[in-house]
Parts: structure tokens; sequence; C-alpha cells
């Protein structure tokens, strides 16, 4: 088990490294920052003299190893637009997202556990195919779309919620339904998937014969198996759900990480940009390794080997 | 049963003691499955559409007319000139959707075709070879995973200039892990069996048999991921010229659609509501066409 670990962990680390030379190297795609950053009309030099003041004369694996080497100490140098530094941006954006990745999430998985075990439970049942539609036309739904239907229904039609903000809690219901249906389509297909298969086992049938109840044999022995790729699931769901927040965030002008990303991407403000893929890199390496954790945790047989 | 006895010419009784052949069977699962019909059916419509596009759509797509802006669709009390109304510059709305539809429809497929190669190449190596080739490609699947897909292309896409070609390099190399994972798990499923093994055994050299033994194999799941990831591009597409970081005006891009309906959608709701739904429709029918694909060709559906 702690080998197990320590080999993922060592690998989630190695996948950070290079998806931070990755983003680092984005920088460079424009050719050369320093002539974007003096703008238009700016002499020979005084691009020189951003060159020299950023660093951009260096060589390039040193520019990367004193960006990493900040980076790590939570450093992400200043921002070209807001001449802020990049970390207390997003520090103070980030909650909003996180406290929008976490509804989201909720209510996924609120919706697409219980008719996943409806449907599993009756099959072809009305519910089976209201939640095998759902499901469908959840991989097909463009979520600006979606919001945007939202904000025609909800606040200009029936003028219930507000079309945009982050001044309270109302202002998250509906980013939280565009971005938890985002996740739900997957999970639903795996909870029914898993508690079909689960219901057809020997130890059901074993529940069963020995008298169980049938609100025992399904929440007791069936649920509690079928549910372990879930949690595993919706932790992997989660990380892609924060790097889908910059959709939803713009729809709902939600000032979180993701507006940021957007606000920052449409004003060439690099050394914003490269934090902000970094660090939802990192929520989905860490996502992906907890998940991987739990699941051996959780499986008997992983766990003593 | 008029498809089984019409494709060949055998004796009746004869046809009833050895049955359909392969071909038949498969030609009966694949007309007999709903969703891949109607599937097929809408993407094919749209296909003949997007070709015919000069012909078919009723006015210039770029020609504006100030005079006659966001006239609403005939639906909605408007005239047969204009069926489905025009747009805040006055261009006719339906004929932007079909020159729309070539966008899309170009920006999947060809998106989907490097993303293809790229992972499919690397997904059979990784099956075929294991060991280290197999360790570097599901590292790099990893690394691609880790990566916020919408964030990374509209950062490139605005470093670069939004444009038909970037917008479809950007997605070609970005949506290629889907194709690994499949490919590298089909091509572990067949690399052990015993065909293989002749081939080997003949001395056929590593091309030959990855051309002629392995990808004839893992051709079906090819297609489907083909299909599941050409819709995957399509949204994206939509999603990133909706931000505005993709296809730039005044290309008609149904995403783009989206977003310069957006400021008049508190009056007029159609101009968001129409671009939108036809994007849903598309994807969901690729989707079903995708799904069924699979349910016929899955081995276990073979009886």
């Amino acid at each position: 088990m702690l080998n197990f670990i320590l080999k993922r962990l060592g690998l989630a680390l190695l996948v950070a490294l290079t998806v931070s030379f990755i983003s680092f190297i984005l920088l460079f795609l424009s050719g050369d920052p320093a002539i974007a950053l003096a703008g238009e009309g700016a002499t020979d030099e005084d691009v020189l003299a951003i060159r020299k003041l950023y660093g951009f004369d260096r060589p390039m694996l040193m520019q990367y190893a004193s960006w990493l080497l900040s980076a790590l100490s939570g450093d992400f140098g200043e921002s070209y637009y807001f001449k802020l530094p990049v970390s207390s941006l997003i520090a103070d954006r980030l909650s909003v997202t996180m406290l929008l990745g976490l509804c989201g999430i909720s209510f996924a998985l609120l919706t697409a556990v219980p008719l996943g075990v409806i449907a599993a439970i009756r099959p072809n049942s009305i519910i089976d195919r209201i939640a095998l539609f759902l499901s469908v036309a959840g991989q097909a739904m463009p979520s600006f779309w979606f919001g945007l239907i939202l904000i025609v229904a909800f606040s200009i039609k029936l003028r219930w919620l507000p079309p945009s903000g982050t001044d309270s809690w109302r202002n998250f219901i509906m980013p939280t339904v565009v971005l938890g249906y985002y996740a739900m389509p997957a999970i639903m297909r795996l909870t029914r998937a898993g508690m079909l298969d689960v219901l057809s086992s020997d130890y059901i049938r074993t529940a069963r014969a020995k008298g169980a109840s049938e609100m025992r044999v399904m929440f007791k022995h069936a649920l509690r198996n079928a549910i372990i790729p879930v949690v595993s699931l919706a932790a992997v769901q989660m990380g892609f759900m924060l790097g889908g927040s910059i959709v939803v965030e713009s729809i709902f002008a939600l000032h979180g990480a993701g507006y940021l990303a957007w606000e920052s991407i449409s004003r060439n403000d690099l050394p914003t940009v490269q934090a902000l893929i970094l660090i939802f890199s990192m929520f989905y390496i860490t996502f992906t390794f907890l998940a991987d954790v739990l699941n051996a945790w959780l499986d008997p047989r992983m766990r003593s080997s | 049963m008029t498809l089984a006895t019409s494709a060949n010419s055998v004796d009746p009784l004869l046809q009833d003691i050895i049955g359909p052949t392969p071909g038949q069977q498969l030609r009966r699962r694949f007309f007999g499955h709903r969703g891949l019909m109607i599937g097929a059916s809408v993407l094919g419509l749209l296909l003949v559409i997007a070709v015919l596009a000069p012909v078919v759509a009723p006015h210039d797509p770029y020609a504006q007319d100030l005079m006659a802006r966001m006239k609403p669709p005939v639906f909605l009390g408007g005239t047969w000139e204009n069926i489905l109304g025009t747009d805040h510059l006055g261009r006719d709305y339906l004929s932007r959707l079909i020159y729309g539809a070539r966008v899309s429809l170009l920006i999947g497929f060809v998106a989907a075709l490097i993303s293809g190669t790229i992972g499919t190449a690397m997904g059979v190596a990784a099956g075929y070879f294991g060991g280290r080739v197999d360790m570097v490609v599901t590292f790099l699947i990893n690394v691609r995973l880790a990566m916020p897909v919408v964030l990374v292309a509209l950062a490139v896409v605005a470093i670069l200039g939004g444009s038909l070609q970037v917008v479809i390099g950007v997605l070609g190399l970005l949506l290629w892990d889907r194709f690994a994972v499949v490919m590298r798990a089909s091509t572990l499923q067949v690399r052990g069996r015993e065909y293989v093994a002749a081939a080997q055994a003949i001395g056929a050299s590593t091309p030959r048999i990855l051309l002629s033994e392995i990808m004839p194999n893992i051709m079906n799941n090819l297609i489907v991921v083909i299909t599941l990831e050409m819709a995957h591009a399509i949204l994206l597409e939509a999603t990133l010229s909706f931000l505005g970081l993709g296809v730039q005006p005044p290309t008609p891009s149904w995403g783009l659609m989206v977003s310069e309906g957006k400021n008049m959608m508190l009056f007029e709701p159609w101009l968001v509501l129409i671009p939108g739904t036809v994007l849903f429709v598309v994807v969901l029918a690729i989707n079903l066409m995708g799904d069924g694909l699979r349910d016929v060709t899955a081995p276990e559906n073979r009886s």
C-alpha cells in the first residue's frame, strides 16, 4: 500500500513538473514577450530595457528554473495588467472558484447517484429513461448556452435569480447547476452500471436469501460497493470542473479564478495566465492522486498487498 | 428481411440453412439501431446542407442591411424573406446558420483527424511495444489530462490570434487523449491473439503487423472515438468562439452567433436560442451516432 502511494506520488510530481514546464513555454509562443510588453511605438531601447527588467535576456532554461523556484515559494511575479502580485490576485479569487466547484460536485452527486441507483433497480422504467435522456442531453449541451437559457428563464422571465455578480448565495445557484450538470452524466452512468453489476453478484443473492429487507440489501450491501468507483470519479471530475469554471464564471460574471483567467487571457496578461494554468493543473493532479489513494484504500485487495 | 434476400441471389431454401452472412448481420444491426439511424441522418443532412451552402442559403451570410436589423423569425411574426430573422447587423440568420455548419463540420472533422492520428500512433505503439514505450505514453496522457483544455486552448488562441487554422491546430493538438487511451487498450487486447503470433512467426515486419494485423482489428473502436471527439471539437470551437477567442467575426460560427446575440438576449432571446439549439442538436446527433456505432460493432452484441 505504502509502495503504491509513493509510486503514485512520484508520478504526480513528475506530471506536475512537466505541466509547469509547458505552461512556462506558452509565454514564448508569442515570439519575443518583451516586444509585446513594450507595446506599440516602443523604441529599441525600451524593448531592451524591458528585456533586462524581466530577465528575458537570460537562457530559457535559466528563466524557467528561476520562475519555478519562485512559483514554489508562492511568487508568480507581477501581473502585467493589474500591476499587482499574481499570487495575491489569485488568492483573492480562488475561494469563489473552490466554493463553486464544491457546490457543483455536490449537486452532481446528489442528483446523479439517486437517479443512477433507481435506474439500476428498475431498468427500462420511466425513471431509467429520464436518467438516460438527461445524461445524453448533458453530454451534448454546450455549458455556455445552458447558462444563457437559465438566465433567460430565471433572471429575465421569472426574475427569481440575479443574472450576474458574486454578492450572495443566490448568485451561485445557476452556476452550480450548469457546472454540476457537466459532471452529472458520467457519474450517473457509472452509478447505474456499478449497481447493475453488483445487484447480479452472489453476495446480493445471499443477502436476499438470508431474508435481509430490500432496503438493507440495496443500501448496506449493494450501494456501498457500487459507490467506490463513483467516489474516485467524482474526485477526477472535480479537477475537470475547476478547469471548466472559466466558461461558467464568465457567463455569470462570478468573480472567481476562472473569471480572472478569462480577463487575463483577453488582456495578454501572461504571468497570470501561466500561474492559473499551473494552479488548475495542480488541482487536477492532487484530486486524481487522492482518488487513486482512496480507491486503493477502499479496495481490500489493494490494502493488504 | 428484404435486405437479407436482396443482398445476394442464393436459393431461398439454401439461404435458410446457412443463415445471414456476417455482412448481412452487421447491416441488420446497423439499420435496426434507432439512435444510430437518427444520428446518422441528421449528420448526413447537415453535411449535404454544408456542402451545398451556396445553393441552399437564401441570402449572402455576410451581406449587412442596417435598415433591417434584428427582424424576428417567421414564427415570431417575421416575414418569409428572412425565415429565421436577421442579426444585429441585418444579416440573414438562416444563411449564417447554414454557412456556420461548414465551419463547425470542418473544424470538428479536421481536428478529430489530427488528434486521431497523434493519439492512435501513441496508443498503438504503447499497446504493442509495452515496456518503456508504454510508460512514456501513459505519462504523456497523464500530463495532457492535467492541463485544463479550455484554459490552454484560450491562452494559445489569444497568443497566436484567432483564425480557423489556429483553432483547428490547437484543438487537434489537445484532444488526442481519448484516442491514445482507447487505442492503447484495444491494441493490448488484440496483441496476444493467434493471428498476430502467426504473423510474427512467419517473419512479418513490425510495420506490417501493425498496419495489416492490428489496425484492421481496432478500426471499429477508432471510428467510434473519431465520432465522439468530432462532437467534442465542435463543442469546444463553439465555446472558444463564444468567449471571443476562437473563430473571428465576420465568419459565421454558431458559438460566435450566440455570443453576438447575448447582448440582445433581454429583448430578443431567439437570437441566442436558435444557434444554440442547432449546436445542441448537431452534437447530440453525432454523439448518438458514436454511441450507436459502439453498440453495433461491439463483439458482445454478436450472437
